[in-house]
């Protein structure tokens, strides 16, 4: 099979699964003729046409508000949000309505919001990182694919699913390729990678900072010291079994974040780990992440902001030889 | 709005506008200031595309005269904020051109240390609150402010811009409604120009039109011919004299053009070069108001050639300014993000 983009993976699953299923349908701006802004649904405009490629106005809260409606009706919408930053235009409709309907009126609400995330250029209103922010909202799902073939079958999981899904699309990840699998290749939500094996430190993370993870354990494998990498794929559910698993084996933990390290999800992997596997830790777990602070539009303010993958690499290298 | 003759670009003719009235030395003040924004602008699509500018950018071309006619319309110390299409607000306001490109470039000498870049810059001190990012956000802002400036009682009207795209999103009517309701001194502008990226607005907004729209909020409403500078004067000096009266909003759709696609680098097939050209050839705010000059003898050639020289080296001074100005120190990047010392370790 030919590798494609993240976009194409997305687009390849849409269409997949739009064939399969004559209920699901996209909602959002600039789709039809355009494709969306990073070509996430090139071509399915010609294909399924206007009823189910549907363009709106720019009005967040009726594309999710629509959503959730025709989602209690029998129908499967996946709302574009274009930047996941103009959810907070929609948030009472994911969070108040979409998060809590099953709970509160038994019915389950099978819709998919897309958004394009994680820090790039555009500064501080285009690069807010919200994965944290929904997965703290139960009745959520919240789907942090770092390739290609992760975009695809997560996508096909959370069509064939039954629940309202954030589906987060890295900014830096649009262009990066990747082969993806076949029609029936469903990734499970709740189930990390190991994109590394190593048995010195583990290192956890999720959507594009895997990538400069990979990048730390390079230089760290240089020095002799063998780093497991492990992509959590989607953060609700949060697949802390794994990473546990990992842990036992090597003692010592890396959770990395690209959000402010606040409240993030790299500190949820921290208190869970250190509540669960404790005695196995040779050494503290510890935390990177970005500062606490908006994205500017200067690189070289923002790149001050985010972690480094050397940032990465001098964390594990501490954690080893703190606990020798 | 008025036909026009379709028998070829080179027998179209350009509409007139009327001048009467109004201080010739204002208008070729006016007719500067729209030849800077485009010479700024026009040389922006370059700088993006070279890299010396982060990130693509929202143009303002063809759009001059509704900036330039606002803040004609408008005193120093009024207050404004628009959208994410913001650069010949800004400098319609008074933000230095210096200023303005060391911003895009994302340098230290920028009006906001580099930190906000296109879409997010402000200035105080000219009273340009900011750009946005978000769709429909800079009315609510304008709006906020202006209830201040009620309160307060002062001598000071706020002015909130959004698109025909805001026009779709709900936030823009709850704060028209309520500055109607409050009667704030606020002066609510539409800047039409018929597209939301690559949506014709016109598919997908109900109820006829963005002014028919407004006519429910109990406000005065004009549509105004947003290519014709003296027209958007005179709408906001009467908007602006109703506010400080006390007697409440305004609302002006200002019918303009984008020549350029919604951002820098974007190929643009979701319109008619014929469309474009239309507009070009016939609605040209600079051209207009030049033609007008002419006829009442105000301007000749020679002065015009001038004009637009003059506009180009002050772009190239700030481009120069811009190039030669330090980045800012990454230490400052998690500085400001509080009044309060959080303690989180971000100084380190
Ligand atoms: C809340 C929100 N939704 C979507 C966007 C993405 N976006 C930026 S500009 C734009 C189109 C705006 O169109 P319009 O209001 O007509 O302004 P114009 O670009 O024509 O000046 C869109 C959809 C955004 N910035 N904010
Ligand atoms: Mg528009």
């Amino acid at each position: 099979m030919t590798p494609v983009t993240y976009s194409q993976a997305f687009q390849q699953g849409m269409r997949e699964e739009m064939q399969r299923n004559d209920s699901i349908f996209v909602l959002g701006t600039d789709l039809l003729d355009r494709g969306g802004h990073f070509g996430q649904v090139l071509g399915l405009g010609k294909e399924f046409g206007a009823e189910r490629i549907r363009d709106m106005p720019i009005s967040e809260a009726a594309m999710v508000a629509a959503g959730v409606g025709a989602a209690l009706n029998g129908m499967r919408p996946v709302v574009d949000l274009n930047f996941i930053d103009f959810s907070f235009g929609a948030m009472d409709e994911i969070v108040n309505q979409a998060a809590k309907m099953r709970y509160m009126f038994g019915t389950p609400i099978p819709l998919v919001i897309r958004g394009t995330s994680g820090v790039a250029l555009y500064a501080a209103q285009h690069n807010n990182s919200l994965e944290s922010v929904f997965a703290h909202m139960p009745g959520l799902l919240v789907a942090t694919p770092s390739t290609p073939a992760d975009t695809k079958g997560l996508l096909k999981s959370a069509l064939r699913g039954e629940d309202p899904v954030i589906f987060m699309m890295h900014k830096k990840l649009s262009g990066t390729r990747g082969e993806v699998g076949g029609d029936e290749d469903l990734v499970q939500f709740g189930r990390a990678a190991i994109r590394r094996g190593g048995s010195d430190v583990t290192i956890v993370g999720y959507s594009q900072i895997v990538f400069k993870a990979m990048e730390a354990a390079k230089t760290l494998a240089e020095s002799g010291i063998e780093a497991e990498v492990i992509d959590l794929r989607t953060v609700m559910p949060l697949d802390i079994e794994t990473v546990a698993e990992s842990v036992r084996k090597t003692g010592r933990l890396v959770a990395v974040t690209e959000e402010p390290l606040f409240g993030s999800i790299a500190s949820e992997v921290a208190a869970s780990i250190q509540e669960n596997v404790f005695d196995w830790l040779s050494a503290p777990v510890v935390r990177v992440g970005a500062k606490h602070a908006p994205i500017a539009h200067s690189p070289t303010l923002f790149e001050a902001v985010l972690p480094q993958a050397a940032d990465i690499d001098r964390a594990a290298r501490d954690l080893v030889a703190r606990g020798q | 709005m008025t036909e026009v003759p379709t028998a070829g670009v080179g027998a179209r003719q350009f509409l007139p506008i009327d001048i009467s009235g109004v201080d010739p030395e204002r208008l070729i003040l006016w007719l500067g200031e729209m030849l800077l924004i485009r010479e700024f602008e026009s040389r922006l699509d370059g700088l993006s595309m070279s890299g010396k500018i982060p990130g693509g950018l929202h143009l303002s071309i063809g759009q001059e005269a509704v900036a330039v006619g606002i803040a004609a319309g408008i005193q120093p110390q009024d207050l404004l904020a628009c959208s994410h299409r913001s650069h010949h607000h800004a400098l319609a306001k008074g933000l230095a051109p210096r200023s303005l490109m060391a911003e895009l470039f994302g340098k230290a000498t920028g009006c906001r240390g580099g930190r906000g870049g296109s879409m997010h810059l402000a200035d105080a001190s000219v009273g340009f609150l900011g750009g946005n990012g978000i769709v429909g956000a800079g009315l609510g802002i304008a709006m906020g402010a202006s209830l201040a400036s009620k309160m307060r009682g002062m001598d000071q009207v706020g002015v909130g811009l959004f698109g025909d795209g805001g026009a779709n999103t709900g936030r823009t009517w709850e704060f028209v409604n309520i500055a109607s309701v409050w009667k704030l001194p606020l002066i609510i502008v539409c800047e039409n120009n018929m597209y939301a990226v690559e949506t014709p607005s016109e598919r997908l907004t109900g109820g006829g039109s963005v002014s028919r729209r407004a006519e429910g909020f109990g406000l005065p409403v004009h549509t105004v011919d947003g290519q014709d500078v003296v027209s958007m004067y005179r709408a906001t000096t009467a908007a602006r004299d109703r506010a400080a009266r006390g007697d409440g909003p305004t609302f002006i759709e200002a019918r303009t053009y984008r020549y350029e696609g919604h951002s820098t680098g974007q190929i643009i097939n979701y319109r008619t070069t014929e469309e474009v050209d239309e507009w070009r050839s016939t609605r040209d705010p600079i051209q207009r108001l030049r033609i007008a000059l002419q006829a009442a003898g105000r301007l000749d050639d020679e002065v015009f050639d001038e004009m637009v020289l003059r506009a180009r080296a002050t772009v190239q001074d700030a481009v120069a300014f811009a190039d030669e100005s330090p980045l800012p120190d990454p230490i400052s990047a998690t500085r400001d993000v509080t009044g309060l010392e959080l303690g989180l370790g971000n100084a380190r």
